[in-house]
């Protein structure tokens, strides 16, 4: 196992493939509860152990399951490793449990990681697939901060619970309610959009030339 | 078309595909009980000092707390730590000053809010017989309006408010009602925020709903509970 | 806390949105409310698995609770939930093969749909009883169809109308979803 490659595995999740803003997967947790950073952090480490520790068991296991019950394997599986992480949630701080709700229990439907299992673990052995599901997870960390970073900002005025702009500000509320995610992740989408299109006219024109 | 599937040779067999859901069913079991049992200790001080914390924050002067539940006959009961209450009574926290004192009662009330249920925990003194204060345990309110509920000044002058039980000890001697903003005449009345008025009813009826029902059951308790036992 | 039939059906349905205000079920809300005649069956077919899955849950609920096994609650439903699928689909095949060819394509993706799961989890959190788990489930599935009808017919709308491309796509239909939100949220607080 060369080290390039376990590097490319690395970053197809955090850039070229990332969950958020290129496959769009993983919606409900990522919009419902990015109201603040320190939730979206929470929410994206979680996330990222349960995908690491089931990614890492179905590839174990992956000569031993049977492709008719291969779903209903990988979502056992999925589901033993969340409820693991809702009780240690519980365990470190009950605030924090309550912020992320039910949210929690809902990462079992979370697409990219049913998609991670069968698309690349199911495939792979071990070490890259836990490799892959980390980049992946961090692709999906990073996607909740910035859609959390810039809601809490805006909608009330901090950042990781630090006030940014005294006490004169008007928190533009909306951002912190529901019509506001999808306001931001549409926005960030746009941005991406654009990027894109810049990157490929630049391409086009050094054919040209 | 099913006959040529069923005979194809990839086709695993019952036995292999029980065997291996078996397998995966006992190591994710293992896994879950391992986790809980690790964690219970932990869970469960850290709902304990929740708890402890809440009631702290709406009876200031208590320095320690004991649950209890009283049922519809009107019988009290003890609570020991992580015990429910029998169904049909109502659970409540006596929380006792440095002298073992009683300093309040703190129980829990919710009602319908703007957005989602609205849950507090409120405080009762017997020695005033009015509800002192309250604290929120989970809603959904609207940031910067519903919300205000816990920091406007007027609407926190609404405490103490008047909460005695009637002379037959059935009832409330009177309901406990949400008015609105600049009407409040009486101390049981809870006049609400201008433009917040939803999440203000709520608090009143989540006092009243839960009041009604504990305040007169507790009255000839309040001897018993008056010294931490 | 007792809430009357009505009010948890107008709060499921309107005001607490599955979709539009608890972000339930968004993958398929963004992904098939391209056309009007997809979106419809698909809401249909979710909200009966929806309440198959509430009532599975809820029976599945009470022997957890006598058995005090609440730890394998989530296990449990997930797993109910996908074989309530695949049993709905077979029942389907065998008595009603015109309603089956209608919805059979969208039944595999409802698995993982996190408004199946969500009302199981919701409907055990705030303790509803029988009837009151029915009704909410029924009224969360009205509502994502409702949601899904909706953003269908604006997305079609908006295929004749002239959009910078840039901003085509998902961006797009994430701008139209949170207007709808916002319109939702008038509905607040009705059902109090």
């Amino acid at each position: 196992m060369s080290q390039a490659r376990n590097w490319d595995e690395f970053m197809e999740g955090i850039w070229r493939q990332n969950p958020v803003f290129v496959m769009v997967l993983g919606m409900c947790p990522t919009l419902a509860v990015t109201v603040s950073g320190i939730n979206a952090l929470s929410m994206g480490v979680a996330t990222t152990f349960v995908l690491i520790c089931s990614c890492g068991l179905v590839s174990l296991l992956r000569k031993l399951i049977p492709k008719e019950v291969r779903i209903a394997t990988y979502i056992v599986i999925i589901a033993t490793f969340v409820t693991v992480v809702d009780y240690v949630i519980q365990a470190v701080s009950l605030a924090l449990y309550d912020a992320l709700g039910a949210f929690i229990q809902l990462i079992v439907v979370n697409c990219i990681i049913l998609g991670r299992a069968e698309a690349h673990a199911s495939k792979t052995p071990p070490a890259p697939a836990m490799v892959n599901a980390l980049g992946m997870g961090i692709g999906f960390t990073i996607g909740l901060l910035a859609l959390g970073c810039v809601r809490e900002i805006l909608g009330a005025g901090t950042l990781f619970g630090i006030s940014l702009f005294g006490a004169g500000f008007q928190p533009w509320v909306v951002m912190v309610l529901p019509p506001g995610g999808f306001f931001v992740l549409g926005a960030w989408l746009l941005l991406f959009a654009a990027l894109e299109r810049r990157k490929q006219r630049k391409l086009a024109e050094v054919r040209h030339v | 078309m099913s006959h040529a599937t069923d005979l194809l040779p990839e086709t695993t067999p019952t036995a292999a595909m029980i065997r291996t859901l078996g397998l995966i069913a006992m190591i994710c079991g293992v896994i879950i009980v391992a986790a809980y049992q690790g964690t219970y200790a932990a869970v469960q001080e850290n709902k304990r000092i929740a708890v402890e914390r809440a009631v702290f924050k709406v009876i200031p002067r208590a320095k320690s707390i004991a649950e209890y539940a009283v049922s519809s006959a009107g019988e009290l009961k003890k609570l020991g730590a992580g015990e429910a209450a029998p169904t049909g009574s109502i659970k409540f926290y006596a929380g006792y000053d440095e002298a073992a004192r009683l300093a309040g009662i703190a129980a829990e009330g919710a009602a319908k809010g703007y957005a989602d249920t609205v849950r507090i925990l409120f405080a009762w003194d017997p020695a005033a017989a009015s509800v002192t204060g309250f604290g929120v345990v989970a809603m959904r309110e609207t940031p910067g309006i519903g919300d205000k509920i816990l920091v406007d000044a007027e609407f926190l002058a609404n405490f103490p408010l008047e909460a005695k039980p009637s002379d037959d000890r059935l009832v409330l001697a009177h309901e406990i009602r949400t008015v609105k903003h600049g009407s409040k005449t009486n101390p049981w009345e809870v006049d609400a925020i201008a433009g917040a008025t939803i999440t203000s009813r709520a608090i009143g009826k989540a006092i009243n709903d839960t009041a009604q029902t504990l305040v007169p059951r507790l009255a000839p308790h309040l001897d018993k509970l008056k010294e931490k036992s | 806390m007792s809430e009357s039939v009505a009010q948890i059906f107008i709060n499921a349905l309107l005001a607490n949105n599955f979709v539009l205000a608890m972000f339930l079920g968004l993958c398929p809300f963004l992904g098939v409310s391209g056309k009007l005649d997809t979106a419809f069956p698909m809401g249909v077919a979710t909200t009966f698995v929806m309440l198959v899955a509430s009532l599975c849950a809820y029976g599945l609920n009470l022997l957890l609770t006598a058995f005090q096994l609440e730890f394998l609650r989530l296990i449990s439903y997930i797993v109910i939930i996908a074989s309530a699928v695949q049993l709905v689909e077979m029942v389907l095949k065998k008595y009603s093969p015109g309603l089956f060819r209608a919805l059979g394509i969208y039944l595999p993706l409802i698995t993982t749909n996190c408004a199946v799961l969500g009302v199981a989890l919701f409907q055990t959190a705030r303790e509803y009883d029988f009837i009151q788990s029915l009704t909410f489930s029924f009224g969360g599935g009205a509502g994502f169809t409702l949601a899904l009808v909706l953003m269908a017919s604006v997305r079609e709308r908006l295929q004749l109308s002239d959009v910078p491309s840039v901003a085509q796509g998902t961006a797009l239909s994430l701008m139209l979803a949170g207007i709808l939100s916002l319109a939702f949220m008038g509905f607040a607080g009705l059902g109090s």
